[in-house]
């Protein structure tokens, strides 16, 4: 398998991510969101119901504060790199790259 | 951008939820048979990245803000459709797991952000690569108009369920997705800059624009 990224470049994006993944709630406005603001300039943000869903807004129920936001980040960064490694893993026809390389 | 459950109508989720089926299937069988096993881990980086982007609200006007919807950026670096499963990844855990968009409009969501925002941007990039002669020009505008385009989208379906009258919802929507998508722009540029800087050979469609540049 090739290398895809130098270790240094590697670590600097992994770094980036584990940081905002984890400072998440102090980097980011509370401010609404362009659609959210939408709905509230035309009033139709009370249509808005709570869905089933693991967690509540991205904090888990460990620690407070800080803590609880950073590991849902944290959790939800891992969660994507390993769904993704394992789905491409799984579905990517090896046979038909190498000929396509040919 | 995230819709939450409750503001569309039963038709437009189910119509939403058929639409991006289709979309799905397509790509993935295109993965299948065109993506590299090697840049399997760039895939898990990518999305890694994206939803870490995303969780940052940067306030534009007014006490609104706007977050990286990342669709553009994807597009960029593993192709239009790596970049649909990767966004596609991304808003299933963020509405299963953290309640960030409802799961009876995770279709709509999904035909957004990972279909219309990814594929517009495919398009706006090949067509812009034409016109301007700066890849941060293209780069910058396809990313910015795929963003506005998507909101514009995503008032459609509003309007679609009845939930609030198109000539009110559309322009509001536009209005906003102006300043968002200058924030998703700004963003795709300086990402896809410096990954050009340090792992230029990686990006699908920046080696089609290099192939191309090197004619001259």
């Amino acid at each position: 398998m090739i290398v895809v990224l130098t270790n240094k470049v590697f670590l600097w994006i992994v770094g980036v991510i584990l940081l905002l993944a984890f400072f998440n709630s102090v980097l980011a406005s509370s401010h609404s969101d362009g659609l959210e603001r939408v709905a509230e300039d035309l009033g139709f943000i009370d249509y808005a119901k709570d869905s089933f869903s693991i967690f509540s807004d991205y904090q888990l129920p460990i620690g407070d504060g800080l803590v609880a936001t950073g590991l849902a980040g944290l959790l939800g960064v891992g969660l994507t790199y390993m769904t993704l490694t394992l789905l491409a893993k799984g579905i990517i026809n090896k046979k038909v790259v190498k000929q396509d390389e040919n | 951008m995230h819709i939450p459950d409750g503001f569309l109508d039963l038709k437009t989720c189910i119509g939403t939820y058929l639409g991006t089926a289709g979309a799905l299937k397509f790509s993935l069988d295109k993965l299948k048979n065109n993506f590299a096993e090697e840049k399997i881990p760039l895939l898990g980086l990518l999305g890694a990245f994206i939803f870490a982007a995303q969780m940052i609200n940067l306030p534009i006007a007014a006490g609104t803000s706007g977050h990286l919807l990342g669709g553009v950026l994807a597009m960029l670096v593993v192709g239009p459709w790596a970049a649909t499963i990767v966004i596609t990844a991304i808003l299933v855990i963020q509405a299963i797991f953290f309640m960030d968009g409802g799961i009876t409009v995770l279709g709509a969501n999904i035909f957004n952000m990972a279909v219309v925002q990814v594929f517009a941007g495919y398009g706006l990039y090949i067509a812009l690569q034409r016109i301007t002669k700066s890849a941060k020009v293209s780069v910058f505008l396809a990313a910015f108009l795929a963003t506005v385009i998507s909101a514009a989208v995503a008032a459609l379906e509003l309007a679609i369920s009845g939930t609030i009258a198109l000539d009110l919802v559309l322009p509001t929507m536009i209005g906003w997705h102006l300043l968002v998508g200058l924030i998703e722009g700004t963003i795709t540029v300086l990402i896809v800059s410096y990954l050009e800087r340090v792992i230029p050979n990686r990006l699908e469609l920046l080696n089609y624009r290099v192939g191309d540049c090197g004619a001259h």
